[in-house]
């Protein structure tokens, strides 16, 4: 029991961090400018095929390094020639060009690397067992994702909570008009979020390649959850995203590993109540849950569990 | 003038076209060629494309050329029936499919009424994968054919090599969430009983289907039960990604699997080291295969750079044309009246038989594990440099389980 535990709570802590990475850049994204980027998910896909060639060409590292930044390249272009552009249109405009984009970085996915899942290796130098525990191996590169992404969490916070630049986009996140009299840039510093955003979930795409499956459809399964995670969190907070993210990934992996069923819970009068369902167990129901939580949100605190704006 | 010759011209290129769209015999592959279920999908097609070659390089059918139609369905029935559409409306009188029972059964549902509405113009589906049992029992129709033995059969096979195996002693059985994997369940559950009451089950996992990309949770759960072997049903991605979950995680367990054999399977159990651990339950096999068969491998994997997964699709093929060669007609009819109880060679030596009954192929299976390469043994999978042995072959007539169909036939 204490093994499932154990490794229930890693597999959900870095499921978590995961979606943390992604979630981060989004929520930003949202609470500056406004717009839900639903084409988010697709900055992580990319991450994930730019590290694939670069890695099968010159090696994991370089990719690791490079695939991020060429995708806050890519997302900082995407803002600065086609968001702004359509901004002036309002936020529906906004909306459906985001939309509109992850299905067409879907399809050059598709066009320039087929439909199958590629061969994204695990670099050979972190090829190994980390550890033994209860005879159960944990891969090191699984322990390589985590500390990527507790690096770039710490990064985040620093920059955010103690820069000068941090400063400036806390600023901009609340009183876009007033850091513009003041004689900042905003439409740079608009700009430089959206690219750190995309080059974040291009991280995460890069080192979740490996181990989970890079492969066209790898935007459209995450999506939706990034949404749930920013929402649940609460729109434009970080430390809610955070929160989100580990609840969302913890509740996910016990989920799985829990059997009890409604009959479990209240007897046989289940199967009378509910019929079929009864004898549903939580395990069958995970992929759900997230699902329920964000509706359950939606009810019963709109602003999220830390946000303070209304969804 | 001028105008009456271009006129003219024109009626020539199509009435030519015409007669040149006329000259192949179109077959509509619809199976998934995206989304999780691709790799296999993607396997499939190049399968049939090959048999296609085989059977035009031999005259094709009554002089015409077969013409694979290449159709997506995302492993998705609404899909598939759209694709269906989209076959039949290019000319295609037959279909055939095989990745995924609910995709078969709609498949099957809208062919029989489609015939039902339009006399004359019958299309004809060849299910070459898609195992769940009700496709010839309750949901049988005069027009699905299947090729594959049923789940009843595979767990038929798989029980009856456990019998043999008395270090067996906890069974975790793990499965996709859809009609397959509910049957697969099931069987598990009754078979054991009924030939191993003394095996415990000490876990039952149902799974979304194609949709998890980390198996991790589940093999932590596997590992905490404490069982010492594992029955799934899984296929796709599903396996592939399962074996290598446990390779990450150690899992030391038997392996009592239907499709380990799929793309990804083999390397992940390389990665694994379970020698002669991993089994899986298959209509032929390579490395005992009859000559011509084990030919047919070599050229195969030179070109297509995967071994054959599919014998069975060689089988379904090969009595197609037989069927059209026998009834002298592409009519759908008229060849499925040829196929009902038919017998013929099945790609690896021995013959097998179409029951009328219920159109359920019935032919010798194999049950298989896989490890290090022995001598004599030719065939590897995957470059891994390990290859599968056959463990117990199980007769078609030991396989030969009822059917509840009542063929309703036009």
């Amino acid at each position: 029991m204490l093994q499932l535990i154990l490794f229930s709570t890693l597999n959900g802590v870095l499921y978590g961090m995961l979606l943390f990475m992604m979630a981060s850049g989004l929520t930003l994204i949202f609470s500056m400018m406004g717009v839900l980027n639903f084409a988010h998910a697709s900055f992580y896909m990319i991450g994930a095929y730019f590290g694939f060639e670069i890695s099968r060409r010159i090696g994991f590292w370089p990719g690791f390094i490079i695939a991020p930044l060429l995708v806050g390249v890519v997302g900082a272009l995407i803002e600065r020639y086609g968001l702004r552009r359509v901004h002036k249109f309002g936020h529906v405009a906004e909306l459906l060009f985001t939309f509109g984009l992850a299905f067409v970085i879907e399809e050059l996915v598709n066009m320039f690397w087929g439909k199958l899942p590629v061969d994204y290796q695990v670099p050979p130098s972190l090829d190994f067992v980390a550890f033994t525990l209860f005879d159960t191996t944990y891969p090191a590169y699984r322990m390589f994702m985590l500390a990527t992404a507790i690096a770039m969490f710490a990064f985040l916070i620093i920059v955010l909570k103690r820069t000068r630049v941090g400063l400036i986009i806390q600023a901009a996140l609340t009183h876009p008009n007033m850091v513009a009299m003041l004689g900042h840039d905003v439409p740079t510093v608009f700009m430089m979020v959206f690219g750190v955003g995309a080059a974040l979930a291009g991280l995460a795409g890069v080192i979740a390649g490996p181990a989970l499956v890079t492969q066209p459809s790898m935007a459209a399964l995450l999506g939706p959850i990034l949404f749930v995670v920013i929402v649940v969190g609460g729109l434009g907070s970080l430390g809610g995203a955070f929160a989100a993210s580990l609840l969302i990934g913890l509740v996910q992996t016990f989920a799985v590993a829990i059997n009890g069923s409604l009959v479990d819970l209240i007897g046989p009068t289940a199967n009378t109540i509910f019929g079929e369902l009864g004898n549903v167990t939580l395990a069958q129901i995970a992929p759900l849950l997230p699902y329920l939580m964000l509706v359950l949100v939606l009810i019963f605190k709109p602003t999220g569990l830390f946000g303070n704006r209304e969804t | 003038m001028r105008k009456l010759t271009l006129g003219v011209c024109m009626a020539a290129l199509l009435a030519a076209g015409a007669a040149s769209a006329q000259e192949t015999v179109k077959l509509g592959y619809i199976d998934p060629l995206s989304g999780g279920g691709a790799s296999v999908g993607e396997g499939g097609l190049k399968t049939f494309n090959w048999i296609a070659d085989e059977i035009n390089a031999q005259g094709g059918l009554l002089g015409k050329k077969i013409e694979i139609l290449p159709l997506d369905d995302k492993t998705n029935p609404q899909e598939a029936v759209v694709q269906a559409q989209k076959a039949i409306d290019a000319g295609a009188r037959f279909i055939t499919q095989g990745n995924g029972s609910s995709v078969a059964a709609a498949l099957s549902d809208f062919v029989t009424k489609f015939n039902d509405r339009n006399p004359g113009k019958e299309v004809l589906f060849f299910n070459y994968a898609a195992v769940d049992d009700a496709l010839t029992n309750d949901k049988c129709s005069f027009w699905h054919f299947r090729w594959d033995a049923n789940s009843s059969i595979k767990m038929a096979a798989v029980t009856n090599y456990l019998k043999t195996q008395s270090s067996v002693k906890k069974v975790y059985l793990i499965n996709q969430d859809y009609s397959f994997g509910q049957g697969v369940k099931k069987l598990a559950r009754e078979m054991l009983k009924a030939k191993r009451p003394d095996v415990e089950i000490v876990g039952d996992e149902l799974h979304p289907l194609l949709k998890i990309t980390d198996f991790a949770p589940y093999i932590a759960k596997i590992k905490a039960s404490g069982a010492d072997s594992i029955i799934t049903g899984n296929w796709g991605q599903d396996m592939a990604l399962l074996l290598k979950a446990a390779a990450d995680a150690g899992l030391q367990a038997n392996w009592y699997t239907y499709y380990a054999g799929g793309a990804g399977g083999p390397t992940a159990i390389k990665q694994t080291g379970l020698a002669g651990k991993v089994h899986d339950i298959v209509e032929g096999d390579s490395n005992t295969a009859a000559e011509a068969a084990q030919k047919t491998e070599v050229e195969f994997r030179k070109k297509n750079n995967i071994s054959i997964w599919y014998p069975r699709a060689f089988n379904e093929m090969r009595m197609f044309a037989k069927a059209v060669k026998e009834a002298n007609s592409l009519d759908p009819k008229a060849v499925a009246a040829k196929l009902e109880g038919m017998t013929a060679d099945v790609f690896d030596g021995g013959t097998g038989t179409m029951r009328k009954d219920d159109h359920q192929f019935f032919q010798d299976m194999y049950v298989r594990s896989f490890g290090p390469l022995t001598a004599g043994q030719k065939f590897d999978e995957e470059n891994t440099g390990w290859g599968w042995t056959v463990k117990g072959k199980v007769l078609a007539a030991d396989t030969n389980v009822p059917t509840t169909c009542k063929m309703e036939r036009p």
